[in-house]
Parts: C-alpha cells; sequence; structure tokens
C-alpha cells in the first residue's frame, strides 16, 4: 500500500511548514515569561495585553500605519491596474509603428531589478520635493500609475492574446475605433486577467518592505513593515509579545486574500510564472 | 481625445483604399494613446534614472550636496570595488553562497512535493493551498520577524532541538550559522515554484508512463527518463526565475540584522550593502557603480543560464521555443 504513505509523508511536511505560523499565533499571546519558559505552542494564559500593547507602542499608533498601508496599496492596485491594461491593449491589440520595439523593452524591463533604479529614483524624487513632503507616498504611487511593473503588463498582454481576433475585425466592420473596441470588447473580457493583476498588487504592495523603508522618512507615514522593523530596534524581552502580535495583524489581510483567492492565486502563477 | 481632430476624415468615402490607410492612421494614433503612460513611465521612472545612476557611478555624489556639485572621479569608484573594499568581496560572497545553496534546495523541495501531490486524490487541493501560503506570506518583514525568532537562543527550533537532549546556539547571532537561517526561510517558501511544477507534471504525457511500465522500467528510471527532461522547461523556467530572485534578497537579511548585514556580515546580501552605501554612508557615487555592477552580472547569469539550458533543456518537437 503507497498510498497511507504518501498522505503520511504530506501530512509531516505539511506540519512542518505550517509550524512556524501556528507558533506564531501562540506566542503572539503568551506572557514575556511564557515565551522564554513554555515550549509549547498554546499559551497557559493568554495574554491579548500585547496586541494593545503593540498596538500604542510607538508614539504614532498602529491603525495609523496599518490604514497607511491600505492606503499605499489600494492606490497601488488602482494605478497598476489601470496603466496597465492600457499598455497592454496597445501592446497586445494594437498595430502601430515600433510595437515590437516596444515590445521588445518591456520584456526588457521584465528582469530589471528594482534595487538598481532605487538611487536615482530617490535622488529624483527628493528633487522633486516628494521625499517626505506632503503627499509622502508620492514615490511609491508614481511608478505604479506609469505601468512600470512590466509583470502585470505581460500578464494581461497574455491573456489579451486569447482573445479571438475576430471580435475587434467585427467590431472594425461595424465602424467601431479602437477606443470603441477597448471600451466594449477587450475590457469586458480582460476581467480574468485585471482580478488577478489587483490582488498580486495588493499582496506584493502589502508585503513590500525596500522601497518603503527608502521613501518615507516620517514616523507618521510609515506603512506597517516599517514599522515593525522598529520593534527590532527596541528588541527587549518584554517586547516580543507585541511585536508578534503586530506581525500577525499585519498578514491577516494577506491571509484572508488567500483564503478567498486561493485556487485563483495558484491558477494566476501557473499562467504567467507570477511570484507569490 | 484628440483622434478626431488629428485624424483627416476620409476624402473619397467610396473609395476603399484611403479609409484604410485612416483607418491605419488612427490605429497607430491609438497604440501610441494607449501606450503613453507606460512611455512615460520607461523614460522618467527607468530610462532616464539608469542613465543618472550610470553617471553618478563615476561621481563621488552623496544626497547632502546639490547634484551639479558631484565630483567626476572617473572610474574610481569601479576601481575601490574590485580592489580595496573587503566588505564589497564579502557581500558578494554571501549573496553567491546563498543563491547557490538556496535555489537548488528550493527546487528540490518544490519539485519532491510536486511529485507526492501529483495525483487525483480527495484534499489535493487543499494541500497545494497550504503549501502555497509560505510563498505569499514569507517575503514580509513580519514573517522575517518570526523566523528570527524562531532560531534565536530561546526560539522554537531550540526548543525542539532540547526535545532530543541537544543544546542549540543562538543559531541567528552566530556568524557560521545566520546565513543559514536565512536559506531555510527561502527553502520554506518553495509553494510558487512546486504550483508550477504540478502544472508542469500534469501536461506529461501519461502514455509514455504507460509505455515504459510495459518495458518493466523501474519508478527511478520512469523519473529520470520521461519526468526530468519532459519536465526540463519548467525547471529551467524555475532555475531563472528563483535564481534572479534569490541574487535580490533584502528584507530578511534587513530583519535578521537590523540592517546591518551582521553578524560579522555574515548576512551582508547584495542588496543589503548597497542600501547602506547609497543610504546609511550616504555614498551614493559608489551605490550606483554597485547597482550596475549587480546590474551586468544578472544580465550576464541570465544570458548564461539561457545558454546552458540548451544543453539540457528539452522542448517538444511541437512546441516552440
Amino acid at each position: 500500500m503507497r498510498f497511507p504513505f504518501r498522505l503520511l509523508a504530506l501530512l509531516l511536511i505539511l506540519a512542518v511548514v505550517l509550524y512556524p505560523l501556528v507558533w506564531m499565533v501562540g506566542t503572539s499571546l503568551k506572557s514575556p515569561q511564557e515565551i522564554v519558559n513554555n515550549i509549547g505552542l498554546v499559551p497557559r494564559e493568554f495574554t491579548p495585553s500585547n496586541f494593545s500593547e503593540g498596538w500604542t507602542k510607538f508614539d504614532v499608533s498602529f491603525g495609523r500605519f496599518f490604514l497607511n498601508s491600505a492606503l499605499v496599496s489600494l492606490l497601488t492596485v488602482a494605478g497598476n491596474t489601470i496603466s496597465c491594461l492600457l499598455a497592454a491593449y496597445a501592446l497586445g491589440r494594437l498595430r502601430f509603428r515600433l510595437r515590437g520595439f516596444w515590445f521588445a523593452l518591456m520584456i526588457g524591463t521584465l528582469l530589471l531589478p528594482g534595487h538598481v533604479l532605487i538611487i536615482p529614483q530617490y535622488i529624483l524624487f527628493r528633487s522633486l520635493g516628494w521625499v517626505g513632503g506632503d503627499w509622502p507616498y508620492l514615490p511609491l504611487l508614481v511608478p505604479q500609475f506609469l505601468a512600470t511593473e512590466a509583470f502585470f503588463v505581460f500578464l494581461i498582454v497574455q491573456f489579451m492574446r486569447g482573445i479571438p481576433r475576430e471580435l475587434d475585425e467585427a467590431a472594425v466592420i461595424d465602424g467601431a475605433s479602437p477606443y470603441s473596441i477597448f471600451r466594449h470588447v477587450i475590457l469586458p473580457l480582460s476581467r480574468p486577467a485585471l482580478v488577478t493583476t489587483a490582488i498580486f498588487s495588493f499582496i506584493w504592495t502589502w508585503n513590500d518592505f525596500f522601497r518603503q523603508l527608502v521613501f518615507l522618512s516620517e514616523l507618521k507615514d510609515y506603512t506597517a513593515p516599517v514599522a515593525l522593523t522598529l520593534f527590532i530596534d527596541s528588541s527587549s524581552e518584554s517586547a516580543v509579545g507585541p511585536m508578534f502580535a503586530m506581525s500577525l495583524l499585519s498578514l491577516i489581510p494577506v491571509f484572508l486574500f488567500f483564503v478567498a483567492f486561493q485556487r485563483l492565486l495558484v491558477e494566476g502563477i501557473n499562467t504567467s510564472g507570477l511570484k507569490g | 481625445m484628440t483622434a478626431s481632430t488629428l485624424t483627416p476624415a476620409p476624402v473619397a468615402p467610396a473609395a476603399p483604399q484611403p479609409g484604410r490607410r485612416a483607418r491605419r492612421r488612427r490605429e497607430n494614433l491609438a497604440g501610441y494613446v494607449f501606450l503613453s503612460p507606460w512611455l512615460l513611465g520607461l523614460l522618467g521612472i527607468t530610462a532616464v534614472p539608469m542613465l543618472i545612476s550610470l553617471y553618478l557611478s563615476f561621481t563621488d555624489y552623496s544626497p547632502l550636496i546639490p547634484l551639479t556639485e558631484a565630483n567626476w572621479i572617473g572610474l574610481d569608484n569601479y576601481r575601490r570595488m574590485f580592489t580595496a573594499d573587503q566588505s564589497y568581496w564579502h557581500a558578494v560572497q554571501v549573496t553567491v553562497t546563498f543563491a547557490v545553496v538556496a535555489v537548488p534546495l528550493k527546487l528540490a523541495c518544490a519539485l519532491a512535493v510536486a511529485l507526492l501531490l501529483n495525483r487525483t486524490m480527495r484534499g489535493i487541493s487543499v494541500f497545494r493551498g497550504l503549501f502555497y501560503l509560505p510563498s505569499l506570506l514569507g517575503g514580509s518583514v513580519a514573517l522575517a520577524i518570526v523566523w528570527v525568532s524562531m532560531f534565536n537562543r530561546d526560539g522554537a527550533f531550540n526548543s525542539f532541538l532540547a526535545l532530543f537532549g541537544i543544546e542549540g546556539l543562538p543559531w541567528v547571532n552566530d556568524p557560521d550559522w545566520a546565513l543559514s537561517t536565512l536559506i531555510l526561510l527561502a527553502v520554506w517558501q518553495f509553494g510558487a515554484p512546486m504550483v508550477i511544477f504540478l502544472a508542469g507534471l500534469k501536461q506529461v504525457p501519461s502514455e509514455l508512463y504507460e509505455a515504459a511500465s510495459v518495458d518493466g522500467a523501474s519508478p527511478w528510471r520512469k523519473f529520470v527518463h520521461i519526468t526530468l527532461p519532459m519536465l526540463s522547461p519548467v525547471i529551467f523556467f524555475n532555475l531563472v526565475l528563483e535564481t534572479i530572485n534569490g541574487f535580490q534578497g533584502f528584507t530578511a537579511a534587513f530583519v535578521l540584522s537590523n540592517g546591518t548585514g551582521g553578524p560579522v556580515d555574515s548576512t551582508l546580501m547584495y542588496t543589503l550593502n548597497l542600501w547602506i552605501a547609497g543610504f546609511v554612508d550616504l555614498n551614493m557615487g559608489y551605490a550606483s557603480a554597485m547597482a550596475w555592477v549587480f546590474l551586468i552580472v544578472i544580465g550576464a547569469i541570465t544570458v548564461l543560464l539561457f545558454n546552458t539550458g540548451r544543453f539540457w533543456v528539452h522542448y517538444s518537437d511541437n512546441e516552440e521555443r
């Protein structure tokens, strides 16, 4: 019988894989003494005060940090879906001069590491007064409204190529312009690709750290990941519980997305090779 | 939009020729209208910053002075990087070690679990989803914090070792072990390549296995002679993707070392070193030089992978490269 062996192996691997997550939940509810002494996953005495303590640990409350993260993530979702959709329609469906050239450039930027551009972008945005200014999120958001996330352009192009050409041709015979074809044919049919783009945009931005670390300079503007690193600075024993509590809270939105869109996410990486 | 004003109305409505030309011109214009945000981004967010970065790499620019006052120092930054800067080479070594160990381990785990999951049985999709979960969460600061705590002196890992009477180390504070904990964190996120492997496995025609069974091939031989070759394009795809990502690891190293690359530079990943040079030491000229070398090396590795891929990646006849 090979079947039980397979199931057993899978369950064992699953236990190892999920252990850190379960441990995180348990630790976020333990008192400082228990964090050191209690090896078990379940706290003997539930300590929900970790959450209230973590929430107000710094001069700005974590509520603000989460709101900041939500604002940046949601606006990024809007920026990415709109701008990448427009670019993808041009590159995937329209015939225009130099299209092949632009398409090749888009593919080229696909593999361009973001770390390479961070310094000149910082200089550029700072000289425009965007870093730490009245609109502290401009450096994070403007690129997203200009379709710089080539992965999504590529994803939508790939999807649009699957939409039958006959639909456009029929519309052209009816006298439709490229704009009305976009509005009435391509846009409605591209919805699945847009949903995938929106979900991945949200998760990536919510989890992103590097750009937010570089471009956010004031505590009140910090997003959740940047704020979480403040706990590392004050890494006394008593801060571990609150640190875990806030870490746990920060993962909940992504986890909910996972629960709600699990199938779509898995299919999304299948069709495009996107990373989670 | 401006389309109607810029596109002249067809002069001779009856003749088909001008109509087609007008339509083509209209589509040409529409192409650029739709492409304009991307073009603006390509220019302002990518191309111009790249050129600025190239220029800066030949200067001693620091954000404390205006850009125009930066001194041209020729190849000094590159010279310093290649000949004088010990920690630079250390960072290269750390990054290469990380990628060379983590990527194959991660792909091996991904393939092994994908093979285990490649059955039609109840609950497979639940397993698949749960194995994929770490890939969604693992890149975050929150999970890096949890991971580092887990490998602390009184973390979960040492509690586990204590069950067997082994006294653990403070792994994340030990220069010999800190990078290993980061490698484990990367391997833990094997779910994303696993899902891609699973999709690839579904594409392998079952007749091949049936024919091999008729010939009395062992499961191992089937794996080596059918599964691996048929899966090689997917393995290749994952290899390229994971290698490029592996070289860019930043968050976990930052969290483990509180942004220093410690203990004793043992987690000084390339991108972390670049960030320190640019945003802690404020030596943006030098950091730009690092960025350009990074770009060239990543490009070279990608080209190299594609060239060696020719020798071992098997594409089916009906499938174009």
